[in-house]
């Protein structure tokens, strides 16, 4: 039975909030002319932990008016494994493989970072065969790692053509790192003091057929999204970044070199063999989406010239320097960094004189980049947080380690 | 430019070098005005990272380690400072914005307060989690047990 005097108090009701409604409209009104009722509406919401385009367990929190983004607060550790404590309870030898984990589309990058670190405090240096083939590697992962990055990053923003384009090449790389250690993804192709393994039978044969294979693929690239009439919409002027502001955030990497410094650890201070190969270091001017894109892809040119000269003369030797086999640094401090694909990479370990490290301090690119999202977003469009966050190449296993 | 830091500050600096790379161990109330001149005068306008040791056995247990890096000049020095338990140290977010998760990262695993740092929170584990993981006194596999029951719904804890 339908109670008359309920639904007559509803309706009243309704007139009531109607009217106040009303004048609150108006209210605002009289304070800020230029905005509507509707736009002067902040909401906040939740972009992830679980969304594609976040590139991993990464949450956003925006506060947005309509499209426009306000803030944004960045909630991370969602893959927090304490790889720093577990250094701790690990032989220098032991935590080589854990370091694989955390950028895991370049592992050969992150290996060869602690590799050298704890040489620098064992005070070794790798002899020049070894360092020439890490010099392979990890130039054939920055390729890969690039590639990873152009498909995904093409995807988020709509085109959905390179992700089959550079997932297929990338595999050309996984298969050599397949041929030389066994694994594909989380490598640990070096050893504290060198590689363990020899290059197989047809190792520089194989490296230089991929350069011809790849080489014209970049510009397959290009030509799909350089010229693109959406690509260069969604990307030019979106997510800027001056030099002084990526300097003053501790940004390194592509986005820096976007942004028009010309820095880069290989050349600023060489490790490996880096100082023996020509190469130049692509830059920007305008440090936007666009211009990181167009680093990127120059950079894996120049990738491809590093290894094109490494692979022609491979010299003869050992592949590993005297290391003992129970290493026991002298009690002391190091810190190394290299330019890994994401930026700087850095180890700093502190040595009590036993066989663990006293410990192992991380400085991961991706979580400092990450902290230049916040400056980039504000005020661009909630599509734009896509396609930063894509740009800025970040990896959430370095990121929350 | 460590004589010259020397000078001016007296017997509060000591310059070092290990394997070819520089640090300054500073006592801990020149701090903030040393990485001041640092950047300002020095050109170190990129810090790279910030960092703890903790040496519980030690007096001032903590060693806070900035790592600073001059694009003008190619060249990083180490800056470190012992610090007790419980004492708190000064941000460095005013001198580089870079600093704002590196500092929120000591306080999360280390538990070292920063003062003038604008938004001190945990950054990596969950908000309500108790202790501070990088702390020698923490073990492996110590986790905060209640945080866990509640939140996760694992009886055991671990």
């Amino acid at each position: 039975m339908i109670d008359r005097t309920m639904i007559d108090r509803t309706v009243t009701d309704r007139t009531t909030t109607d009217q106040a409604m009303t004048d609150r409209t108006s209210h605002l009104e009289l304070e800020q002319h230029d905005k509507t009722f509707l736009d002067s509406n902040e909401l906040i919401i939740n972009m992830g932990p679980q969304h594609p385009a976040t590139h991993g367990v990464l949450r956003v929190i925006l506060k947005l008016d309509g499209e426009k983004v306000l803030g944004t607060e960045c909630v991370i550790g969602y893959l927090h494994r304490g790889v720093e404590k577990i250094a701790e309870h690990r032989t220098y030898s032991m935590f080589n493989p854990y370091v694989d984990r955390m950028d895991y589309v370049a592992a050969v990058s992150n290996g060869l970072g602690y590799c050298e670190a704890v040489e620098k405090l064992l005070n070794v240096e790798a002899p020049p065969r070894a360092r020439y083939i890490r010099v392979i590697l990890t130039e054939l992962n920055r390729l890969a790692s690039h590639m990873l990055w152009l498909g995904t990053h093409a995807l988020d923003i709509g085109a959905i053509t390179p992700l089959f384009y550079t997932f297929r090449d990338r595999e050309e790389v996984l298969k050599i790192f397949e041929k030389y250690c066994g694994a594909r993804l989380t490598t640990h192709a070096f050893r504290i003091g060198g590689c363990l393994y020899e290059t197989y039978e047809g190792f520089e044969r194989e490296v230089k057929k991929f350069l011809d294979f790849v080489t014209p693929k970049i510009n397959e690239y290009e030509e799909l999204l350089t010229t693109n009439r959406i690509w260069v919409e969604r990307t030019k002027g979106v997510g800027k970044i001056s030099a002084k502001e990526c300097v003053a955030l501790g940004v390194t990497g592509p986005v820096l070199r976007a942004s028009g410094v010309k820095w880069d650890l290989r050349k600023a201070q060489p490790y490996a063999a880096y100082a023996d190969f020509d190469f130049e270091i692509p830059t920007g001017q305008n440090g936007d989406t666009y211009d990181r894109y167009l680093v990127r892809m120059q950079e894996m040119r120049q990738s491809l010239r590093i290894i094109d000269q490494a692979v022609g003369k491979i010299p003869e030797g050992p592949i590993i320097a005297k290391v003992p086999k129970v290493m026991k640094p002298a009690v002391g401090e190091i810190y190394h960094s290299i330019e890994a694909p994401k930026g700087e990479l850095g180890y700093f370990i502190v040595s009590d004189g036993s066989t663990q490290p006293y410990r192992v301090r991380v400085r991961p690119p991706s979580f400092v980049n990450l902290q230049a999202l916040d400056m980039m977003v504000r005020g661009a469009l909630v599509a734009d947080v896509i396609a930063v966050i894509g740009t800025l190449d970040i990896v959430l296993g370095e990121v929350d380690r | 430019m460590v004589t010259r830091l020397k000078g001016h500050y007296g017997s509060g600096i000591e310059a070092n070098s290990y394997l070819g790379q520089n640090f300054m161990a500073v006592d801990a109330s020149l701090i903030p005005e040393l990485l001041q001149v640092l950047r300002d005068q020095e050109q170190f306008d990129y810090l790279v990272d910030v960092t703890a040791v903790h040496y519980p056995q030690r007096e001032k247990q903590f060693d806070l380690v900035w790592i600073l890096y001059s694009f003008e000049r190619n060249e990083r020095i180490r800056v470190k400072t012992m610090i007790a338990d419980g004492a708190s140290a000064p941000s460095v977010v005013a001198i580089w914005p870079a600093a704002n998760w590196l500092e929120r990262e000591v306080y999360d695993m280390f538990g070292i307060q920063f003062d003038g740092h604008p938004d001190l929170k945990r950054i990596l584990l969950p908000d309500g989690w108790k202790g501070h993981p990088l702390r020698k006194d923490y073990g492996i596999i110590q986790q905060d047990q209640e945080w866990v029951q509640i939140n996760l719904g694992i009886e055991s804890g671990q």
